[in-house]
């Protein structure tokens, strides 16, 4: 069976820092980072990159669409 | 494997739909609303209806919708986005019409004109989008309130002496003929959102058969007016909410 | 080839809605204007021209459906009666603040509350400064025949489109029910979606192709935005009130007293006009046909030529108040009026003209 790292891309200008995406993740591949963005929200981002699967739980609970997900074939 | 290796064009899985709108949602952290407009826009992107769709907004939260979805909007007054779309939808029996409403909007001040643009059966897709409370004008009791749940009218929680009972919108416009397909959804989580976007889908792919009304309710959250955290706002939903407005299809004929 | 027909005001409205290519008329019943919807459906122009008409829940529900179908640029109308056209206010003024054309007609009956299923007049101020809420105004049109019944509908549809305003028909019960000779108009072929794109095109709901999206709204949060969104509307007020008054004069060459009347009232003066000759008193009439814009200028060029004025209404006296700032306290203004649904007869007018005025 194909295995598959997937990586996510946060608009961190526009994330306002909700924390769903970081409870959706089933892989704890997110969290909400120690710096603000211009608005003061502590944004999402990859603190534990490697554990992504690419399972887009993140940008579908996402309610700003700030994250774009990808995912590849680990070959 | 390095990130830029899987950053790639050809390896994207998930983005913003082409048809939201560079602006930046109103909507307080963690709003549901803010799900649901994504799951329309790209609902119409994947069904290639942009230049056929118009939807009509609310008064109320998602007054703004008409900021965010790339396609023609009319904004109605409270209430009234079922008498909008009921014309809009037989003067252009062609397009695709949709009408997104929150509790106080459709269950409340706007009940007579949801029952009878059900009831008439027009050709038109209804979104409703219930989180127990009156989010714009900042938290007050909803018909959708649940008994007990305090909001700044019902300081003491709803009382059903004072305040009558929550109010089962849903299933009492499921009984009226021409509604075609009623269904409750949520969009907590990812399987959530994903029943919540099929349903979507459904309905206005309905609306392309003409087979009448098709109704999508989506209990969400209000983490401002509930006074919760969005991820506790989820939990208190599931655990309160969902007893009182069960999820699933209602009504598909 | 125009066709002459003896009919009812109400039932002229509809014949001449289907005739002038309405897309749609969405309304409640309520009397003394029932036989509009009546007329329509039992003409069923879907059939003919493809005109929607839909009967609604509520008053409220007719005019936001108004709302809906002009906002796709459509050519759309209701009509009621005053307690309807209460009800409607809410809807009137989101399509006055959003701009758009359609026609409501209004067949006034007497107030306030249920009051009565007689004729009245007594809605001229809702009508004419606005009836919802904000600085809005709606382009009034008064008819007095059944004949201007048929008239008024095309000129309002036109004037609603030439400004991006709603119009209003305001008839009252004694014109929308009597029964008189009338010529209806050739018919009109409803516009097609292309003849739409070009009129509203840069602003109707027709669904977002090749360009920007549209959105009907009258929104606005930002003060100042809103302010200069106000002054726009002031604008086109005042053009308006330049180019649309439209009025009739009556006997007024020599007159040394001149009625101002509308509607139904204005007919009765002119038997008024003939009894107070016959008495050796000069009396004319001036007839506003439109009452917003009211024709205030016709009446201040009377003032150094005439005695006074006499406003005859069937309210408690509410145009007057409209001639008394034309007139600026230059010459005198006197009011008479019935109420409740009375209709004041010639002989009245002329005791109370004569009572009014110590002749």
């Amino acid at each position: 069976m194909a295995k598959f790292r997937g990586a996510i891309v946060v608009d961190t200008e526009h994330c306002k820092g909700c924390n769903l995406c970081v409870v959706a993740c089933p892989t704890h591949t997110l969290a909400l980072h120690h710096d603000v963005n211009g608005k003061g929200y502590h944004y999402s981002y990859m603190q534990n990159p490697e554990a992504c699967i690419g399972c887009a739980s993140c940008g579908l609970v996402c309610p700003d669409s700030v994250i774009t997900v990808y995912k590849a074939e680990i070959k | 494997m390095e990130l830029n290796d899987i950053i790639k064009e050809e390896n994207l899985v998930l983005k913003k739909s082409r048809l939201l709108t560079d602006n930046v949602m109103h909507y307080c952290p963690g709003c549901t609303h803010g799900v649901v407009h994504k799951l329309i826009a790209e609902v119409i992107e994947e069904l290639g209806i942009q230049e056929e769709t118009i939807g009509v907004s609310p008064v109320g939260c998602s007054v703004f919708a008409y900021n965010y979805i790339d396609i023609d909007w009319a904004e109605a007054a409270h209430g009234r986005a079922p008498a909008l779309a009921t014309a809009i939808s037989r003067l252009h029996p062609e397009k695709y019409v949709f009408t997104y409403q929150g509790d106080g909007d459709l269950a409340s001040i706007g009940c007579a004109e949801i029952m009878h643009a059900c009831n008439r059966g027009e050709n038109i897709v209804v979104v409703f989008i219930n989180n127990a409370i009156y989010g714009m004008t900042g938290g007050q009791m909803a018909p959708t309130t649940l008994l007990g749940q305090v909001t700044s009218t019902t300081p003491y929680g709803r009382d059903a002496k004072l305040n009558g009972f929550p109010m089962k919108i849903t299933e009492l416009l499921a009984q009226l003929d021409g509604t075609c397909y009623v269904t409750r959804q949520s969009a907590d989580t990812p399987a959530a959102v994903r029943k919540t976007k099929n349903a979507l889908k459904k309905a206005f792919q309905n609306t392309r058969l003409k087979k009448g009304l098709s109704f999508v309710e989506v209990v969400g959250t209000c983490n401002s007016g509930w006074k919760m955290s969005p991820v506790d706002a989820n939990k208190w939903m599931r655990d309160n909410m969902f007893k009182k407005y069960p999820l699933g299809d209602i009504k598909d004929v | 080839m125009a066709e002459v027909k003896l009919m009812k005001g109400n039932e002229v409205i509809a014949e001449t809605a289907i005739r002038c290519g309405c897309d749609g008329y969405f309304g409640y019943p309520i009397t003394p204007q029932s036989e509009v919807m009546e007329t329509l459906m039992l003409r069923k122009p879907w059939e003919e021209t493809g005109m929607v008409v839909l009967q609604a829940e509520s008053e409220l529900a007719a005019i936001n459906m108004v709302y809906g179908g002009a906002s796709c640029g459509k050519k759309v109308m209701t009509s009621s009666s005053s307690p309807g056209v209460s009800l409607k206010q809410e809807g009137i003024t989101y399509i006055a603040g959003a701009e758009l054309p359609c026609l409501v007609v209004d067949v006034m009956r007497g107030g306030p509350g249920l009051g009565t299923i007689q004729p009245s007049q007594s809605d001229y101020f809702q009508a004419t400064k606005g009836g919802g809420h904000g600085d809005y105004h709606l382009i009034v049109l008064a008819p007095a025949s059944v004949q201007e019944m048929s008239d008024f509908v095309v000129l309002g549809f036109e004037l609603a489109f030439k400004y991006r305003n709603p119009a209003m028909v305001l008839a009252d019960g004694v014109i929308g029910q009597m029964m008189e000779k009338v010529v209806l108009p050739d018919y009109t072929p409803r516009r097609t979606d292309e003849e739409i794109e070009k009129q509203c095109g840069d602003w109707a709901l027709t669904g977002k192709k090749n360009r920007e999206r549209h959105i009907i709204t009258s929104l606005e949060l930002e003060a100042h935005r809103q302010e200069v969104f106000n002054e726009k509307l002031q604008r086109k007020y005042r053009e308006i009130e330049a180019n649309e008054v439209r009025y009739e004069m009556l006997n007024c060459e020599d007159a040394d007293y001149v009625f101002v009347a509308y509607g139904s009232t204005a007919r009765i003066c002119q038997k008024s006009i003939q009894l107070a000759r016959e008495q050796g008193i000069k009396v004319g009439l001036l007839r506003p046909i439109t009452l917003y814009p009211f024709p205030t200028k016709p009446i201040a060029d009377l003032c150094s030529k005439v005695k006074g004025f006499m406003s005859v209404e069937m309210s408690a006296g509410q145009m007057v108040e409209d001639v008394r700032l034309a007139v600026e306290g230059r010459t005198q203004v006197e009011f008479y009026g019935r109420m409740g649904g009375v209709v004041p007869t010639p002989e009245e007018i002329v005791e109370a003209l004569k009572n009014k005025f110590s002749i």
